[in-house]
């Protein structure tokens, strides 16, 4: 005997391993124990091989590895002995997997044993078998298992026909050898055999289609009459349980009845009694009754029942819903789930116990009360339901919000038939679970506030008020905070009022002071951070009277650890001190996102990750001077928003403007000479969108001068020298292109017009006749009126030429006035040259321009434009802006 | 079908474990780490069924110890929660008022009941009498051949006098 073989019992062993009170303790005794163990094996010592197999395995159960002893298993089952065998059989099944090459060795041994004369033995071999075989056994030993489904001793044939079972799994070519031998099984008596033959029938039915079709031919009337023997049986001890005989071998036998009356209406009627006596016969108060009911009802829903029988088993469930013990309302909640396609009217009856239920104490219950929930919203029940579920948030705890809080999004955004009461109800849900709520859902809450201008008014105010009371959501701060930077107009002069909205009064410090709080907030992290310097930054632009302390908040942050907040603060600022000349068109509102192509990306994209900042600082451009340093598209939320991701590699730098305006244009020309990938697009959140709308992003390389007409008014233009390369640049910009001419330069770029003039083909527009659809007014403001004046081209319905009429409505003069327009990206948009840059006060005169459209979605689409009017009064820049939506249809 | 059979004690301390599905070894701590952390958590006054990576867990507490069963998301949880007592019923017959201690030494005995009970997965008899009966008549013809060992050592021992 080696040293180590302390010989301990099995008993000694456990005790000792209980009486450790440390892990480390309990540690050494199992190496002590594994190290007398592995020298047993190694001196192959017969007599503790079975002892030391019982104490392997209570160490593997403590979690120890155990391989060595896999050999051990394998001498034990081929050792003569039951005890051996024994052990042997159940250390294999316990210490090996099917995965494990080592059990290929046990198929001879198992083929003995299942040859074997003593009836244990088999029941051993076939319990292994059934429990851990591969398909390679399955295969070699099947004829062997198939046999003894036959033999005479009941115990065998049980255990045989679950071994069965394993091997239809694991082998479904094999389920056509077992079918005849199931289905003279479930003509016996015992209760075991039949528990056994039923579930193999079952098995087999899943398998394959031809044993589905052979049992609903030879079985149907044996399972019904086992059925309905079991449930008319007079009390028997052995099978009762709580007053009901032999509950399992109802259920089972339930059970394969609903495979077999699937969709097969002969059985299905066959059936129809036997499954009306068990539904109204089965006594509900305890456990076993209620399992058999459920199974029932849950055959009633499989087959082709009668209408009655339906009933029958919805009033069940309803009772099931209304009990007090958790379990059956568990099981009620499932089952109404997939009664939902049966009779979707029966379930809806249950409603308001469902969303009881969403209110459960029980995490499981309530989970499934709230898929139920979400099956059952339809387009007239979506507004109670969620008013229900929206209410229940208030209370929910936390670790539920988060579920809750992604169905109600998705119900919402499902269901939502009006703009208005989606936005209400995601301002709720922000408002009570905004740190719960996924990115993509309030992103796509901003393309559609983006979309719909005339709820932007309202938007931002609610937003405004939700921020005051409910500021540590995180993305009901993010959304505020983007509405109060993009459209704080309308937060301070109550613009777009609804009927019934309560007004506030919030001054433009107000909406300073509360991006401002976002801003310090604790909690706030990079990105709202990043979001709030930008809406301030744009609020410095919209409330000129704020500037001074924007800039001082923004300059608080130059020397900010976090590197995108120092940029942007440093950015920021110079933009606010340096650039008032520009900060105007710089900061305009950002174009309407395009609903459409964001909800295809969303659905398609999981997760698009290309973060701007990568892409930022791609190319550094030779010789080119960068004044500001180089500005960067938003974080990466916004930038996937805003389509960046499909841009690839292009790199959408945007160079902020420079310090004088002729040294941005120098900029400008240098940047295409250089042939680098800046675009001159002021930077801001709206960059990116820029770029797409421009189509630059998609071109892998350059991204050059916005490439179309300028508008320039000045009657002063002067020729410049030209930059070569710039103009090739320009002209071998394909046609197809489409491109939007959001003009950014204010009109100290003479030099611009002229270089691009040359380009244009399509001059001025030459008159209003053959006017196919009347005028409209565009755009009117106390200020300014903007009416087109619409011409077809014939022969190409596409194309729109559309002749601007821009007139002052007010007394003093517009000097440097400048038209932009920006349209989605499936119009193409040409801009000619305005007639002048100075609109003559009180109508007197007007300035006209020329716009060719190309709808390239003719016909689908209608035209839809966002416009926007920059000029001077009295040296003072102003800017107006708005969404031409009333264009004439058929444009 | 049920996937796993597993008895934890409050502590967590596993007592029984049982794969009807094949879960590589590694896995299998990462499932019962899983399962028992997330049943363990339970109050006393919750259903018994929870949503576990696609299939359900049943479990129910019996003194000190839970009882878990894995079952499909298709199966019948309340006929599951039957199994389970079924199980308890016939240890506690077989032991004679079953308490941990029983099926922390005689954990072997444990496992040779549930395999009278349950064969991949599915049930396999309904009688409690019957399985007692099968598992007390190999436990004799266990008891038997170690007195036939015995007598045959002691026979060896004297014929080697």
């Amino acid at each position: 005997m080696s040293p180590f073989s302390s010989g301990t019992r099995l008993r000694d062993m456990i005790r000792a391993i209980r009486a450790c009170k440390t892990a480390a303790e309990e540690r050494a005794v199992v190496r002590r124990e594994c190290a007398a163990i592995r020298a047993a094996i190694s001196e192959n010592e017969q007599e503790l091989r079975h002892r030391n197999m019982a104490k392997l395995m209570f160490i593997h159960m403590l979690g120890y590895p155990t391989h060595f002893g896999q050999m051990e298993c394998l001498k034990l089952i081929a050792a003569a002995g039951f005890p051996e065998k024994r052990v042997g059989y159940l250390g294999l099944m316990l210490l090996l997997d099917e995965r494990q090459e080592v059990l290929m060795l046990v198929t001879n041994s198992l083929k003995q044993d299942l040859n074997h004369s003593n009836q244990f033995i088999v029941g051993l071999a076939l319990c292994a078998l059934g429990n851990i075989c591969s398909a390679e056994m399955a295969r070699d030993l099947a004829p062997e298992v198939e046999r003894l489904m036959l033999c005479r001793e009941v115990n065998t044939k049980k255990k045989a026909a679950l071994c069965s079972i394993r091997i239809v799994r694991k082998v479904p070519d094999l389920a056509e050898n077992f079918m005849a031998p199931a289905a003279s099984l479930l003509k016996e008596k015992h209760h075991g055999v039949l528990i056994s033959a039923i579930q193999l029938s079952t098995e087999l039915c899943k398998a394959s289609k031809d044993a589905l079709e052979y049992l609903r031919k030879n079985c149907i009337e044996c399972l019904v009459r086992i059925l309905r023997d079991v449930s008319n049986s007079s009390y028997a001890p052995e099978y009762d349980v709580s007053g009901i005989s032999d509950p399992f071998l109802h259920i089972r036998a339930l059970k394969l009845m609903r495979i077999l009356g699937q969709g097969d209406a002969d059985c299905s009627e066959y059936m129809n009694d036997i499954l009306a006596q068990v539904a109204t016969k089965t006594e509900s108060n305890k456990n076993a009754g209620n399992a058999i009911l459920y199974e029932c009802v849950q055959t009633i829903m499989g087959i082709e029942a009668t209408s009655g029988l339906r009933v029958l088993a919805i009033n069940i469930l309803g009772r099931f819903l209304s009990n007090r013990d958790n379990n059956i309302r568990y099981v009620a909640l499932n089952m109404l789930m997939r009664a939902i396609t049966v009779d979707a009217q029966a379930v809806q009856r249950h409603r308001t116990t469902i969303l009881e239920c969403v209110k459960d104490a029980d995490a499981s219950i309530r989970k499934r009360a709230l898929e139920l929930v979400f099956l059952l919203v339809n387009d007239t029940n979506v507004k109670p339901l969620t008013k229900e579920l929206v209410d229940y948030l208030n209370v929910a705890d936390p670790d539920f919000k988060g579920d809750l809080t992604a169905k109600i999004c998705s119900i919402v955004e499902k269901f939502s038939q009006e703009k208005l009461w989606y936005l209400d109800q995601m301002f709720k849900v922000l408002s009570l679970a905004g740190s719960h709520v996924k990115d993509d859902v309030w992103h796509a809450l901003i393309v559609v506030l983006s979309n719909a201008s005339e709820l932007q008014g309202y938007s931002v105010r609610s937003l405004y008020t939700a921020l005051q009371a409910y500021g540590e959501q995180g993305s009901l701060v993010r959304v505020a905070v983007w509405c109060i930077g993009e459209y704080g107009e309308m937060l301070v002069n109550n613009v777009g009022m609804l009927e019934g909205e309560e007004l506030v009064t919030v001054t433009e410090s107000d909406a300073v002071d509360a991006v401002e709080i976002a801003f310090n907030r604790y909690s706030a992290d990079v990105t709202t951070r990043a979001m709030c310097l930008v809406a301030l930054l744009k609020l410095s632009s919209r409330f000129p009277s704020t500037s001074e302390r924007i800039k001082q908040i923004v300059g608080q942050n130059k020397e900010n650890i976090v590197l995108e907040l120092q940029q942007r603060s440093i950015e920021f600022s110079s933009i606010i001190q340096r650039h008032q000349s520009i900060r105007s068109s710089l900061l305009e509102r950002m174009p309407v996102l395009d609903e459409a192509s964001y909800l295809v990306k969303r659905a398609t994209t999981t997760q698009a990750t290309i973060s701007a900042d990568k892409l930022a600082p791609a190319v550094t451009p030779g010789g080119l001077k960068l004044p500001n340093g180089v500005a960067k598209p938003t974080a990466s939320p916004l930038a996937d928003l805003l389509d960046l991701s499909s841009d690839g590699a292009s790199a959408t730098t945007a160079a902020t403007t420079t310090t004088a305006p002729s040294d941005f244009l120098q900029d400008l020309l240098g940047i295409g000479g250089t042939n680098s990938s800046m675009a001159g697009v002021p930077s801001s959140a709206s960059t990116d969108i820029l770029m797409d709308l421009l189509s630059i992003g998609s071109s892998p390389s350059q991204n050059g001068l916005p490439a179309s007409d300028f508008t320039h008014p000045g009657p002063e233009t002067k020729p410049v020298p030209v930059v070569p390369e710039a103009i090739d640049l320009l002209g071998s910009l394909p046609s197809s292109t489409s491109v939007s001419a959001e003009t950014k330069f204010t009109p100290v770029l003479p030099k611009a017009i002229d270089l691009l003039d040359g380009l244009s083909p399509s001059t001025s527009i030459s008159g209003l006749e053959n006017t196919a659809h009347p005028s409209i007014t565009a755009f009117q403001s106390a200020t300014l009126k903007v009416t087109f004046d619409f011409k077809r081209q014939p022969g190409n319905p596409r194309e729109t030429a559309i002749h601007a009429t821009f007139t002052n409505l007010t007394s003093s003069t517009f000097t440097d006035f400048i038209f932009q327009a920006a349209v989605p990206k499936f119009i193409q948009l040409k801009l000619d040259p305005a007639s002048g840059n100075t609109v003559p006060a009180s109508g007197n005169g007007s300035v006209t321009q020329g716009l060719n459209v190309t709808n390239n979605q003719h016909g689908q689409k209608p035209l839809a434009m966002r416009i926007r009017m920059s000029y001077k009064v009295n040296g003072e820049d102003r800017l107006e802006q708005g969404q031409v939506s009333n264009f004439p249809s058929g444009l | 079908m049920i996937h796993f059979a597993l008895l934890i004690s409050r502590q967590g301390k596993v007592r029984l474990t049982k794969w009807y599905t094949p879960y590589p070894q590694k896995q299998r701590s990462k499932v019962i780490k899983e399962v028992s952390t997330l049943i363990l958590a339970r109050g006393p006054k919750l259903c018994n069924f929870v949503d576990w990576q696609g299939c359900r867990v049943v479990y129910k507490r019996y003194a000190s110890l839970y009882f878990c069963m894995c079952i499909d998301p298709a199966d019948n949880e309340l006929e599951t929660l039957q199994i389970i007592h079924h199980f308890v019923e016939i240890l506690d017959r077989y032991f004679g008022n079953v308490c941990e201690l029983d099926l922390i030494f005689n954990f072997h005995k444990a496992y040779f009941i549930l395999d009278e009970i349950l064969i991949a997965g599915e049930l396999q008899e309904s009688n409690k009498k019957a399985v007692l009966r099968l598992v007390t008549a190999q436990d004799s013809l266990v008891e038997a051949a170690k007195e036939e060992a015995s007598s045959l050592s002691k026979i060896i021992a004297q014929a080697t006098k």
